[in-house]
């Protein structure tokens, strides 16, 4: 609890060093649980409407393999930043983890530039939110996700300004490892799509 | 560490705005859910008015339509889950011997949330119309050619605010439940209550994010022309169902799992004897809580998705019997040889277990999906979940707030209004909801406005309005209680009722710190083990010293406010008001991020000046 008693020698996990920190944990935790059924959700309505297109064009005219090659590729490389992040703040080396964590930014705002020109592209196509049920699926289920990768980047852009001021300490150190936790999520749900929506939309002629 | 050693002095509404102490945000939630909780009973009164007589025209078909829609919504989401967060609030860190909750800001964040959403909700009355396509809001009818006006906008924003409150609300109870226990309380001995907000807490996590998502959904399609639900353009509205019952099936659980937890309480208490078989209660609270979540579309059987489906959504429907009457079996045996009183609580706990058991028993009938063709939207359906949730629910709610009222206001309810409250409260719902289970077998279909004379539905239609008057008066007469109990000058003692949990053995009510000193749990009962023991009080855990606690915030009602605005913005276009909305939230969220709360400390010296130990 006593959060305001920052010691001078920072513990080996310092994200897991308070209660407060252990409690934030535990919770982040369970709200992804919450996201999951959230996404899961999201998932099952595009996998019911995914075929109806209602007269616009299909899944296999849309997609493009090397667009969305690359935006996996990028967005799982800014998943093993996180990661050694991470790995720099347990070892208390604070430039080190900035330096990883503002690589994983750069990383999701790229992914989130390439999703932005994927959209516009699509909706020159005739693919649009309200051109059928197939559209509303689709840009609300992808849309939802890049929504988060957005989020994601603000809250770990706000944390580093933050950390500059005040360092590593017990308070500080469990907000980068919530968000490199969310990032993880955000990566995760990115596997899925990367799988439902495209693969399974290129592949064969009308599925399911 | 003396630079903020006293708690920032604030008084009068200011403290109520800013508080993230559990026990006053149990007491906002209290007077929230009960003030929705008078809006949804005047608007099930003027229901049961309207079908006093046939053909009666007192408010007329499309009020009528506005009035089913906000009865049920208001009483599902703004009445019945507030004042179980209410107990909740007041009551589970007591019981677990916890300072404070986890995370006392989001739990502020939780109940402004919640507050703004039902205001937003109930504002439709005066702007134009309220949401009017039933508490399911099934589409189409839910959708814009059928629903026109912006009613099913304010459903569907005002929800969602309140939802996104709830949620947050859950989440703060498990973590505080698993992370916050005293040193001895195992998960084994926790009190039924606490048991029952961890299931709840769990179930509002798992099963609120699909209603999210249907509410998005639904929204997209009103608001921005998305094509979800609407068959000319490759829409599918079973999804709705689907997604609407994934979410309100385990809802049923989670108004009622919290109740069976009071019950608990409650009886094990007034007969002076452990609760029976308690390891079992455990398990089949949790099994309930499972299946709870395996059972939606038994709501659905009419619907067409054939036999194979409804069979296995029917059995699994008809196991949660079991463990439900595990439960009812324990309590018996809990009465059975104990040395029972009768306070008003203990009334309504005991008029709960027939009462709940008939609600029960209908729901077995209805779990039979080819009788359930007979049964689907008729009385029988309305008889039934109003014996559960009225007669299970409000009831464990009357029974807990009859025995935690003290712990909470420091002050025992009036026992003579009390009993009178029981009784007419008792007598008038039975008279009311009884009769339907014969007026739904006889053909009467739900949600219609009126019913044509000659077809022998007058009688029971004219009891069953009767019984409303019995209710209105016991809920009036507990709202007098209420005042005349705040009234009087009488000071609760610390354990009224001779109890057995932990939140009995500190002053009522509690000091802002709960607890003194951190108590040391020896038993299932924990205060009861010390009791037997012969100790005056509970055994502490830790030496008395400086206790640290969070500051008040302004940020979670700013915050709800911003949404607030932002759902206005949302529903009549106006994107400058999202933008204003959306500003305000997120700034808030930002400076909460960016400003470290040092909170401040309670040194032991200023505990023994004002004479409150634990």
């Amino acid at each position: 609890m006593a959060t305001h008693h920052v010691s001078t020698v920072l513990p080996d996990e310092p994200e897991k060093a308070t209660l407060e920190g252990k409690n934030k944990i535990l919770g982040f935790w369970l709200f992804l649980g919450g996201e999951t059924v959230l996404f899961g959700s999201l998932f099952a309505t595009f996998i019911a409407l995914r075929d109806q297109t209602n007269g616009g064009p299909t899944s296999q005219q849309l997609f493009d393999m090397p667009l969305v090659a690359a935006a996996t590729l990028i967005l799982l490389t800014s998943s093993l930043t996180s990661v050694f992040a991470i790995l720099a703040l347990h070892k208390h080396d604070l430039k080190k983890m900035q330096v990883w964590m503002t690589v994983t930014v750069l990383l999701g705002l790229c992914f989130l530039a390439l999703e932005i020109y994927e959209f516009v592209h699509y909706v020159h196509m005739g693919h649009k939110m309200t051109s059928g049920a197939f559209g509303s699926a689709f840009y609300t289920l992808v849309g939802f996700h890049g929504a988060h990768v957005l989020f994601g980047i603000i809250w770990i852009a706000t944390i580093q300004l933050q950390t500059v001021k005040k360092g590593l300490t017990v308070v500080t150190a469990p907000k980068f490892y919530l968000a490199s936790l969310y990032w993880h999520f955000i990566d995760v749900v990115w596997v899925f799509i990367f799988t439902v929506v495209y693969l399974m939309g290129m592949i064969g002629g009308k599925v399911g | 560490m003396s630079a903020h050693a006293h708690a920032p002095k604030r008084s009068g509404i200011a403290d109520w705005l800013t508080t993230v102490d559990h026990k006053k945000i149990g007491i906002l939630y209290l007077i929230a859910g009960g003030f929705f909780f008078l809006a949804g009973g005047i608007e099930a009164l003027l229901i049961r008015l309207q079908l006093m007589y046939p053909n009666l025209s007192l408010v007329g078909a499309k009020t009528f339509n506005e009035l089913i829609t906000m009865h049920g919504t208001t009483m599902i989401f703004l009445a019945a889950m507030p004042v179980i967060f209410a107990l909740m609030n007041a009551i589970v860190p007591l019981q677990i011997g916890a300072r404070d909750v986890a995370f006392p800001f989001v739990n502020a964040l939780g109940f402004w949330l919640f507050f703004f959403g039902g205001v937003l909700i109930n504002t439709s009355w005066f702007l134009g119309g309220a949401p009017d396509a039933g508490w399911t809001s099934y589409a189409t009818l839910a959708l814009n050619q059928y629903s026109k006006g912006s009613g099913v906008d304010f459903y569907v924003l005002g929800l969602q605010i309140a939802g996104l409150g709830t949620l947050i609300g859950g989440i703060n109870f498990l973590v505080t439940i698993i992370n916050m226990r005293a040193p001895g309380m195992t998960f084994m001995r926790m009190p039924m209550f606490t048991w029952s907000a961890f299931v709840t807490s769990g179930l509002i996590l798992f099963a609120f994010p699909a209603v999210t998502v249907g509410l998005v959904l639904l929204m997209f399609d009103r608001l921005f022309g998305a094509a979800f639900f609407n068959p000319d353009m490759g829409g599918n509205v079973v999804i709705w169902q689907h997604l609407f019952w994934i979410f309100g099936h385990p809802e049923v659980y989670i108004l009622i799992l919290p109740a069976f937890g009071i019950i608990s309480e409650v009886v094990s208490t007034f007969s002076r004897k452990r609760l029976f078989g308690y390891s079992s209660m455990v398990f089949a609270t949790a099994l309930i809580g499972f299946l709870g979540f395996m059972v939606w579309a038994h709501h659905m059987f009419t619907t067409g998705m054939g036999p194979v489906a409804n069979t296995l959504f029917g059995l699994a429907t008809m196991l949660i019997a079991v463990p439900t009457g595990i439960k009812i079996f324990n309590w018996l045996l809990t009465m059975w040889g104990g040395q029972i009183r009768f306070p008003t609580a203990n009334l309504f706990a005991v008029g709960f277990i027939p009462t709940f058991t008939i609600g029960g028993m209908t729901g077995v009938m209805l779990s039979i999906p080819a009788a359930d063709y007979q049964y689907h939207d008729t009385y029988f359906v309305v008889a039934h979940f109003h014996y559960v949730i009225v007669g299970g629910m409000a009831f464990g709610l009357f029974a807990g707030l009859y025995y935690w009222w003290p712990k909470m206001f420091g002050k025992v309810l009036n026992e003579t209004l009390g009993k009178w409250s029981f009784w007419t409260f008792f007598i008038g719902f039975h008279l009311t909801f009884f009769p339907q289970h014969f007026l739904g077998l006889m053909g009467m279909p739900r949600r219609v406005f009126t019913f044509l004379p000659g077809q022998n539905l007058e009688f029971g239609n004219f009891i069953s309005t009767i019984g409303v008057f019995g209710m209105t008066i016991g809920t009036i007469l507990f709202l007098l209680n209420a005042y005349v109990t705040a009234k009087s000058g009488k000071r609760a003692p610390a354990d009224p009722w001779d109890g057995r949990t932990l939140e009995w053995s500190i002053p009522s009510p509690p000091p802002e710190y709960n607890f003194a000193q951190t108590p040391l749990v020896r038993g299932l009962d924990a205060l009861w083990v010390e009791k037997m023991a012969g100790n005056k009080g509970m055994t502490p855990a830790e030496p008395l010293g400086s206790i640290h606690m969070p500051s008040g915030s302004i940020l979670p009602f700013l915050m709800s406010g911003g949404l607030f605005i932002a759902g206005y913005g949302f529903m009549y276009h106006k994107y400058v008001l999202v933008g204003i909305g959306m500003v305000i939230f997120f700034s808030c969220m930002m400076i909460r991020s960016l400003k470290d709360d040092p909170g401040y400390h309670i040194d032991p010296v200023e505990m023994d000046e004002k004479g409150v130990k634990a």
